[in-house]
């Protein structure tokens, strides 16, 4: 008598593995840090996105410091002072990096081939940065501050906004600055790189295809 | 299939070439930390003092009670500010049918007499016959005298003068209307009033709107603000005391602000609010737009950008 071959075992069904498999096929590691790249990546400008991130991570840095000495710390303290001038600094460096990646993927038309998605976020990103600045400079306690509050409240109020996002109650905008924003905008930039790697740099405009590369040009 | 199915499908007949991610971001990081940790050691950061109320009453007395006056008479900048702080008709700024901060209603309200003026007096008055007196006298007023007394005081500091510390005026009938300016005046010296416009009946506070307000309706912070370049009209929102940079990424914001017609309408906020939204949303669905989604391919700083491969394709 025959041995009934096994049944093919069912592949079990649960959200976790549903989860798994999803990730396993959109984010394989190959693709989030990936260790080749095609070979017109070679210009500044694919360095303006990982410098506005660079200023980004000593913005929190910085950040975190101020906030965990509190909002008075560094009016009166030379070591506080400092950090908060790392902070501006850095401030400026994450801005002006981050609007000349943005031009920069405008004039490579960054969104061909499938990335709209990827361009509209790092749009987002660029708009709810420019808030969370905003709060910022709104929360410093000092003369900036107050007059930034005082001219401000026109735009906010008119815009309707200002009964429930008030410029002039330092605790609520600087709650949302410390908390709520860098929290959305460092999501928003995970998503925004997660979509970069998904799909990898855009080709050239124009790009035509070449003759078959050889075995050791073809992407592993 | 997977996406790096897709990528490699994309990449088909390119050459590909090692790089090193991690180290890349690793330099960047280094490179980033010297600029930063640089500038701020050597160029440092902005940190002016905040104007107190008791700063301006005791810097320019009369601009304080000038603008106390108009607190109480209910002709400050605040007092018809409409919404979101009372209900003055037509205050509220609209284009069109679009209203936004009528819709938005008094959410956060405030009268200026009673809560600038005449609450914070009423805490001075404890133990102070003629500041008591004066209140008495001001509140049994009709509110066309009050008015009266209000009107002829504010024009007579238009000539006031500081004599021993004092706002003097004219002579004429101000009614109780100086005793009340003079208790408010030595309460704001004190700096007694900061507080008193804080409080709200809890221990901490964190709500700086009506002191802000207040401050705002006079002339001694604006002129402050002008003289550092920050106001509207001088591209003030980009920029910072000092020479420091501000937020410059608002250029285009405070654009409008310099020309007309904007400049001159009465309702420029809500004009620029509603035409920075609709040019941001342009620039978010710009891969979606003919002529714009265009211009890189006619524009040859792409050409630029992949010089390499242009030059060998």
């Amino acid at each position: 008598m025959r041995e009934a071959s096994p049944k093919p075992q069912a592949e079990p069904s649960s959200w976790t593995l549903s989860i798994r498999r999803l990730l396993t096929r959109h984010l394989p590691l190959k693709n989030l840090l990936p260790d080749r790249q095609p070979v017109y990546v070679g210009s500044w400008v694919y360095i303006f996105g990982v410098v506005a991130i660079a200023g980004l991570v000593w913005i929190v840095a910085s950040g975190v410091v101020l906030a965990f000495f509190g909002p008075q710390w560094w009016h009166e303290s030379g070591v506080g002072r400092f950090v908060n001038s790392l902070h501006l600094w850095s401030v400026q460096v994450f801005f002006v990096f981050m609007v000349l990646h943005l031009w920069g993927q405008y004039f490579m038309a960054g969104w061909r081939d499938g990335r709209a998605p990827t361009w509209m976020v790092g749009v987002v990103i660029f708009a709810f940065s420019i808030v969370t600045a905003f709060t910022g400079f709104v929360s410093q306690q000092n003369f900036d501050g107050q007059w930034i509050a005082v001219n401000a409240k026109d735009a906010t109020n008119a815009a309707g906004i200002g009964s429930f996002f008030n410029v002039l109650n330092f605790g609520q905008m600087y709650g949302i600055h410390v908390v709520l924003l860098p929290m959305l905008v460092v999501t928003l930039l995970v998503v925004h790189i997660v979509l970069v790697r998904m799909r990898g740099v855009v080709r050239p405009i124009g790009y035509k295809h070449a003759a078959p590369p050889s075995d050791e040009e073809r992407p592993s | 299939m997977t996406s790096a199915d897709r990528q490699a499908e994309y990449y088909v007949g390119i050459k590909m070439v090692h790089f090193d991610l991690v180290k890349e971001l690793v330099l960047a990081l280094f490179v980033v930390s010297i600029v930063v940790i640089g500038l701020a050691g050597a160029l440092s950061s902005p940190d002016d003092p905040a104007v107190t109320i008791q700063t301006w009453a005791t810097k320019d007395p009369v601009d304080f009670v000038t603008t106390a006056a108009s607190e109480l008479a209910g002709t400050s900048g605040t007092a018809g500010y409409g919404p979101p702080y009372n209900s003055t008709a037509d205050a509220a700024q609209a284009v069109g049918p679009i209203a936004p901060q009528a819709w938005a209603g008094v959410s956060t309200p405030i009268d200026t007499a009673q809560d600038f003026v005449l609450r914070p007096l009423g805490f001075a008055a404890i133990g102070n016959p003629t500041l008591t007196t004066a209140l008495q006298a001001y509140g049994a007023a009709s509110a066309t005298q009050q008015q009266s007394w209000l009107t002829d005081y504010s024009t007579a500091l238009a000539d006031a003068t500081v004599v021993n510390d004092e706002v003097s005026v004219a002579s004429g009938d101000y009614g109780p209307v100086p005793d009340l300016m003079t208790g408010l005046l030595g309460l704001a010296r004190t700096g007694a009033l900061d507080g008193l416009l804080l409080s709200n009946g809890n221990l901490f506070q964190t709500d700086f709107t009506r002191p802000l307000l207040f401050m705002g309706d006079g002339n001694y912070l604006p002129n402050l603000a002008a003289d550092q370049h920050l106001t509207g009209d001088q591209w003030g929102m980009m920029n910072e005391t000092g020479m420091y940079p501000g937020q410059t990424w608002l250029w285009l914001f405070s654009f409008w602000y310099q020309i007309p017609p904007f400049n001159t309408a009465s309702n420029t906020d809500l004009v620029v609010i509603i035409l920075m939204i609709v040019l941001t949303t342009l620039l978010a669905l710009v891969p979606f737009i003919p002529i714009l989604r265009d211009i890189p391919r006619w524009v040859p700083i792409h050409r630029l950008i992949w010089r390499r491969y242009y030059r060998t394709s």
